[in-house]
Parts: C-alpha cells; structure tokens; sequence
C-alpha cells in the first residue's frame, strides 16, 4: 500500500462525485430532510426527539453510505475497471482504504449538515457534547460505507446490492434498541443485538443523551464501532481477487 | 534472449468445460502478433491467463521468465478488454490522470497516450459521453501508459472506421519495432495482414502459429478467410 495510491484513488471517486451533483445533493439532504420530518412528527414531545433524534442521527447517514458505497464498489465490479486496477501495482488496501476516505470525507460533511440543522433549526437537545453526536454520526456513516465495500462481494447485480439494505441493516434496526430497550429484549435477541454494530452506535448516542459526562462506556461503545470499521474494510480488502474465473 | 511470452500446454476449464485445451507457444521480444478466431474461440480467457487474472486448471505461463500474474510484472504489462473499462463519469484526462498516478508515472504520459490514440479533441469530454470507439481508444490510451514491454489488447479495433484502424495499426507497428511486445486479438480476419505472426485459434486450440505470408503459401489462399477454413478442414496442412 502506498499513500499516493490511496489518495490518488480517494481524489478519482471524489472527481467522480463531483461530475455527478444530484448524488452529492441527496447525500447531504436526505439524513437532513429525514431528521427534519422526525422533528415535525414529534413537535411538542421534545423528550421523545430528544431520544430517538440521536441514534437517528447516526443510522440515517449509514443507510446513505452503505448504499451508495455497495454500489460504487460494485459498478467497479461489473465495468471491468477493478479487473484492470488488480492488474497494476495498485494495492488491494489502496483501493479500499482510497474508498473509505473519499466517502469518510463525505459522511464528515454529511453529518456537519445533518447535526447542524438538528442541533439549531430543529431543537434537538442532548446533555452530552454535541460535537461527540457529530463524532458518532461519522461514525456511523464509516460503518455505513465499510459494510457496503464488503458486502457488495456477495452481489452480482445491482438489484441484489440494493437489497442487502433490507437483509442486512433492517435486523440491526430492530434488535438496536430504539425500539425496544436491548435489556428487555428475548434472550436470543438480545444476544444477537451484543454482535451487530449498530447496538454500539445506538448506545453511544444513547450514552450522550443521558450523560453531560464522556461516560467510560460512551468510549467502549466508540471502540467497538471503530473495530466494527476495520474488521468490514479488512474483509472488504480480501474479498478482492487478482485472479477469478 | 528471454521470450516475451512463453505458454506451455496451457488449459483452462470454465464450468467444467474445457475453455483453452493445451496450448503452447512463445513469442519473441518486440513482435506484433495477431490472436485470431471466431468469437468464443477463447481467444478472451488465452489473454486472461497471460495477463494473469485468470484461473488456470493446468499448464505454465510466463512473462518475461516470471510466472504470470506475478508483482514484478504489473508495472509492464499492459492490458485492454474487450469491454472498455474507464470511468464513464469522468472526463479522457481524469481518467489517464488516475491510471497514471497508479502506475506511478508523470501525468506528461497522460497527455501523451491521448494523442497517441487520437483524443486530443477530447482532453476534457466525460468519457460515457464519447461515442463506442472513442470510450475504447480511452481504454487503449490507458493500457499505453508507462511504456509497458508487453500490451494484451483484446478487439482493440472493433467496431472503428477504416481510417482510425489502419492509424491504430500504424501506431501498433511502431510500439513493436520500439520493442514492445503486442498481442492483438480480433475475430476480423483481413487485420491477419497486419501482423507479423499469427496464432489462429478455434474451439480452445492454436490452429497455426505462423506469419502471414507462410500461411497463405502453406494453405495456397490467397486471404486469410480461406486459409482458416482450409485449416479446419483440413489441419495437417
């Protein structure tokens, strides 16, 4: 792996962005305008924004990037050019780490907008800092874009990519504990919900709704979020092959 | 002097169907050879394997006297699909900028290469705007950067206007007599005059390996589509 191959790859998919705005609009929009209808339902029950909004906070924007992540990997896929890139000096880890970069640049982005408006416009209030939601909010959208570069080995079409979206991060919605609390959930749940990453994004969000405080498992939470990360981008990286059939 | 390529009794099975069936055959230094047959033939898989993206189920190929597909070879072999594969969304430069900086040359080559394939037009034109043959010069221009010492470029005149073939050709010539090495497939068998040698395949096997000339005298054809068929009808000749 080489720094300049990796950044002159995070620069290409940035290009590529650029040359396609209305992509770069809904990324920024969608968490927003999601966040912002959250806010109007629940107008006059603050205490209920107050919890749901921040876990939110973080889940809209790993929709977003594991979507558009599955599919930019993929179209890489199906196009020919990863075959042609595997066939340079370019490192396995350059291409994905020049990934994770370009749409970790664009999660920072996404969720200065989306904390933005929720933190003024639409009211939202935590006892935590309200940068650290931001921090959890990157987080999430990086968990978001890892996911996708490593799932999308399993597809072979863009009509199976898009539906790894359902399959993959709808159960981890459900057992997260937004819903219902994880403690309360069956056991097998429950157990289920100690192993998917979100439950750690949903608690750390959590942990700084109820605490002014950086609580030690705020920073636990954080931890497995980030191991979470590595782990999809270490599969991701091996999920590329040089030679295939 | 080291072969450019060298395969020996190479085989490649697809779904357990026998894709490439023993082949063998080595090509010297700075030679223009020309892979022809009918499509299916396995002409594709052949320069997959010599590129080295391809799972072979036996046999040895090699680059150079490096086995195929090794690290050592990445940075002088150039390959084009037949598929061109660029980025459609962005523009001829960015494109070749991208590759260039992977393969670790000046973005001057970038430049370069677009001339060298006739796009100078389009510097700045996103390539999934460009029509069919242009996105496939964008993808040949690509595979030029670097000076690579072999080019494996699969159909890279299908589907172009006689003028722009004959140029393509010209330019294949003279990147052979700079002493590069090309392997050039095509199921058009009037391009057969434009090589120096030529691997007719059919059905996962090498028909002939010979020169143009050679093989014209050899079959008594007086173009190539004869001779191909004389060759299957006939292949002792």
């Amino acid at each position: 792996m080489t720094l300049r191959r990796t950044v002159a790859t995070t620069r290409r998919v940035l290009r590529q962005l650029r040359h396609d705005l209305r992509t770069v609009a809904l990324i920024l929009a969608v968490p927003a305008v999601l966040m912002g209808l959250l806010a109007w339902i629940l107008h006059g029950r603050a205490g209920d924004f107050n919890q749901f909004g921040p876990p939110l906070l973080g889940i809209f924007p790993l929709i977003v990037m594991f979507l558009v992540t599955s599919v930019a990997t993929l179209r890489e896929r199906t196009s020919g050019t990863l075959e042609r890139l595997l066939t340079t000096p370019l490192a396995k880890a350059d291409f994905v780490m020049g990934y994770a970069l370009a749409f970790g640049l664009s999660a920072v982005v996404q969720a200065l907008v989306v904390s933005g408006l929720s933190f003024s416009l639409y009211g939202l209030h935590v006892s935590g800092s309200a940068w650290l939601v931001v921090v959890v909010a990157v987080m999430d959208a990086l968990l978001g874009t890892a996911l996708g570069l490593s799932l999308s080995a399993l597809a072979s079409t863009e009509f199976q990519a898009v539906q790894f979206m359902p399959a993959f991060i709808l159960p981890q919605l459900l057992v997260c504990g937004i819903i219902v609390p994880r403690s309360q959930l069956p056991p097998t749940l429950h157990w289920l919900s100690d192993v998917l990453p979100m439950s750690y994004a949903v608690d750390a969000t959590q942990q700084l709704s109820a605490s002014a405080a950086v609580t030690s498992e705020f920073l636990l939470d954080i931890g497995v979020v980030a191991m979470f990360v590595v782990a999809a981008l270490l599969i991701g990286a091996a999920t590329l092959r040089r030679r295939t059939h | 002097m080291e072969p450019a390529i060298r395969v020996e009794h190479l085989q490649v099975k697809r779904g357990g169907r026998t894709v490439v069936a023993d082949v063998s055959f080595t090509v010297p230094s700075g030679s223009l050879v020309g892979l022809l047959g009918p499509s299916g033939c396995g002409k594709t898989t052949l320069m997959r394997s010599l590129v080295g993206t391809q799972i072979v189920a036996g046999g040895s190929v090699e680059l150079f006297g490096q086995p195929a597909g090794s690290p050592a070879l990445r940075s002088q072999v150039g390959y084009v699909t037949q598929a061109p594969s660029v980025y459609a969304d962005l523009t001829v430069s960015e494109n070749l900028r991208y590759f260039a900086t992977v393969l670790a040359v000046p973005p001057t080559a970038a430049d370069r290469v677009i001339n060298d394939v006739g796009l100078g037009r389009h510097t700045d034109t996103v390539v999934g705007r460009l029509s069919g043959g242009e996105q496939a010069r964008v993808s040949l221009a690509t595979a030029l950067l670097g000076s690579p010492r072999l080019l494996v470029l699969d159909e890279p005149t299908v589907g172009l206007d006689p003028l722009l073939r004959r140029d393509l050709w010209v330019l294949f010539a003279a990147l052979a007599s700079s002493g590069t090495t090309l392997i050039v497939s095509s199921h058009v068998m009037e391009e057969a005059e434009r090589c120096q040698r030529l691997l007719l395949m059919r059905d996962g096997q090498i028909l002939a390996d010979d020169s143009p000339e050679a093989l014209l005298a050899r079959t008594g054809s007086t173009d190539f589509e004869s001779a191909f068929i004389a060759l299957i009808e006939n292949p002792s000749t």
